[in-house]
């Protein structure tokens, strides 16, 4: 579904991401792992076109996604849950939703109500918000917000940066187990983590991303074994 | 029968992006923790960070036997030893040891691929599988047995040696699947016979043989004295050992488990590829090894690229049977020379048996090859017409195959040494 090959990009001078290839089968959850700076942001912002690559190329279902506007990826069916959830907090939720459809043609906007229902019946606290100005939200809400708002548009893939970022341990488990069932629905999800026991824990295969460069990738089982992978982001040598 | 479908029937698009992405993170891998390489890549002014393509491997420094003693025991690993679960080490038949060590994972990778080749020849969880391979250093006995303990089979660690043992327990135990080099099947055959057993009698349906260059008539006598579907598989434990390539019960050829290592045939001498089907030396760059990666990994074995798609639905690249070591290469006359070719051509003449001696000496500066067969007791008692005419086929074929003239001569049978593990059938005598 993506490929991407040889992907190098940055900031200006900086070049943040050397040499990248990955990829990602439909139905899938893959994640991408690494400490702070190692280049997991800026690699999904170059996929959603926010950042220019410099070389390489990112292919989605077979188009090529480096020449496109940031505002054309969406409608090709690749949208990001940005980290720190951007909802817009001066509109109500259903606002905020209906937001998220507005790259379906007009013929999907027939079926918004119909989005809206779906989205409400993953997230019913959404349901009971609906009215309410997001900003007045929870953090692990406006989460479910962030996700619900990218899944109006019936993406192919969902992209997301850090989603537990300052949610509480309880709602970042509420917040995996909802990727496990968008899964389960056929969806297939890219995430960029830092917290990898968790992202590991639901994911079907990882990528792990240091100073730009993918220095590790395999399925989660066999990352959650390796010795690199348990020094650096596990915390801990698991004593066995 | 297949064990991971998804990744033996992948596409050759989808395959080459996991191949190229494998290949960059290994480089990363043993560029930052192995100075052997970091050093190779300096010297060669490669950038082992900007490698884009499959086709730039050729960019990359070759790995040698020797590169592996020089660094002796440990010089070669990427990961800290305490990280390491297993250490192998070569058999050092051909000069000083190598060792080679395994991270859990690597076991798990190595188990699963064994698991792999066993399925793909035809043993399911329902076998009882006896495995001949010595255990110990060599990678032979452990990585089928860990292969045959994950597939879900029965699995008898017997180990080599002791044939009447065998014998023994292949008939008490119900073997339903023999691992051994395929010399050592024809030794079990011919002890069998001795020993006055049928082995129709016996439950024994496959082989699995490795760790030794084979022929395709070597098979068909495997198969009919046994009564088993014998399959050929190869793996080298500086490589992972088993695991590597195996037959399908096609028959036609080694598929080679593409996902975890790279394989190219490149001309002994000029390291160059060779064009397409033709014979080469296999040279290996490891895609998902932790512990001991390699890259460009030369052989020595020789074998070539098949054309075309196996009817089993794998997309995985078959290569023939290991035709032979590129030292093991004969050069007699100026001609290339590989015993396996003596071997196939004896396999097909009726009279004699499946074991030789090649003999080469130099003569007035010339070189001259005397093979040794071990001919049927009963030729022995006739007269001298029908000997010699059994000499003149030996040397009228061998000639047309070869391509120089050799001397054959009959022994009795059972005159030349049996072999339990690896046979040396060649006495090179000449001085260079």
């Amino acid at each position: 579904m993506l490929r991407i090959r040889n992907l190098e990009s940055g900031y200006g001078r900086l070049r943040v991401l050397k040499n990248i290839s990955m990829h990602v089968n439909p139905g899938e959850i893959v994640t991408i792992i690494g400490a702070n700076g190692a280049g997991k942001t800026t690699l999904l912002s170059t996929i959603a076109g926010l950042i220019r690559a410099t070389s390489g190329e990112i292919r989605f279902q077979g188009q090529e996604l480096t020449r496109l506007a940031a505002s054309k990826i969406p409608r090709q069916g690749c949208v990001m849950v940005p980290e720190g959830r951007q909802v817009f907090a001066s509109m109500t939720v259903e606002e905020n939703l209906l937001l998220g459809g507005h790259c379906l043609g007009r013929a999907g906007r027939r079926d918004l109500s119909a989005l809206l229902e779906r989205q409400y019946g993953l997230f019913p606290i959404l349901r009971d918000r609906r009215s309410q100005f997001a900003g007045t939200l929870s953090g692990g809400e406006q989460q479910m917000l962030a996700m619900a708002r990218a899944l109006m548009s019936r993406p192919s893939l969902l992209m997301m940066d850090e989603p537990s970022t300052g949610l509480a341990p309880l709602i970042v488990r509420d917040i995996f187990q909802i990727i496990v069932r968008l899964r389960q629905e056929g969806n297939t999800v890219l995430l960029v983590e830092q917290n990898a026991k968790a992202a590991l824990g639901i994911a079907d295969r990882g990528y792990v991303l240091e100073t730009g460069k993918v220095i590790l990738q395999g399925s989660s089982e066999d990352l959650l074994a390796n010795k690199d992978v348990q020094r650096a982001y596990l915390g801990r040598e698991k004593i066995e | 029968m297949f064990w991971e479908k998804e990744l033996e029937c992948m596409a050759r698009e989808d395959l080459e992006q996991l191949q190229l992405e494998r290949l960059q993170s290994t480089l990363y891998r043993v560029g930052t923790h192995v100075p052997f390489y970091r050093q190779k890549f300096n010297e060669l002014k490669v950038d082992y960070e900007a490698i884009t393509s499959l086709d730039e491997l050729r960019r990359l420094p070759f790995t040698t036997k020797q590169d592996l003693r020089n660094n002796y025991p440990y010089g070669l690993f990427a990961v800290p030893l305490r990280d390491v679960v297993r250490v192998h080490s070569s058999s050092g038949t051909t000069g000083m040891a190598t060792v080679v060590g395994y991270t859990r994972n690597d076991i798990r990778t190595w188990s699963n691929l064994a698991a792999r080749i066993l399925c793909s020849a035809g043993v399911t969880a329902d076998d009882v599988i006896q495995i001949a391979f010595g255990y110990g250093l060599f990678t032979g006995g452990f990585g089928l047995h860990y292969g045959a303990e994950r597939l879900g089979a029965s699995v008898i660690p017997i180990s080599s040696g002791n044939t009447k043992r065998q014998i023994q327990i292949m008939q008490d135990f119900k073997t339903t699947a023999l691992v051994c080099t395929p010399s050592y099947a024809l030794k079990i055959a011919d002890v069998m016979m001795e020993m006055g057993i049928n082995p129709n009698g016996l439950s024994l349906r496959y082989g699995l043989f490795g760790a030794e260059p084979w022929s395709e008539a070597m098979r068909r006598e495997i198969n009919e004295r046994l009564g088993i579907i014998a399959t050929d598989n190869y793996g080298l434990s500086e490589v992972m050992g088993p695991g590597v390539a195996g037959e399908c019960l096609e028959c036609n050829g080694l598929h080679l488990n593409e996902d975890h290592f790279l394989v190219e045939i490149l001309h002994p001498a000029t390291l160059e590829p060779v064009p397409p089907g033709e014979v080469g030396e296999l040279v290996i760059t490891t895609l998902t090894k932790e512990a001991f990666p390699v890259i460009r990994y030369r052989t020595r074995d020789l074998a070539r690229f098949l054309p075309g798609d196996c009817p089993c639905g794998r997309t995985l690249k078959r290569i023939s049977r290991i035709m032979g070591r590129s030292d093991d290469m004969l050069i007699i006359k100026g001609v290339n020379v590989f015993p396996t070719q003596f071997e196939s051509v004896l396999f097909e003449i009726e009279g004699t048996q499946p074991h030789y001696r090649i003999i080469v000496e130099r003569e007035r500066n010339e070189d001259k090859v005397t093979v040794m067969v071990e001919a049927v007791e009963s030729i022995f008692f006739d007269e001298m017409k029908k000997q010699r005419a059994l000499v003149e086929t030996i040397q009228r074929r061998l000639a047309s195959e070869l391509g120089i003239s050799v001397e054959v001569k009959l022994v009795e049978e059972k005159t030349l040494e049996r072999f339990d593990g690896k046979g040396s059938r060649v006495i090179d005598k000449r001085e260079f």
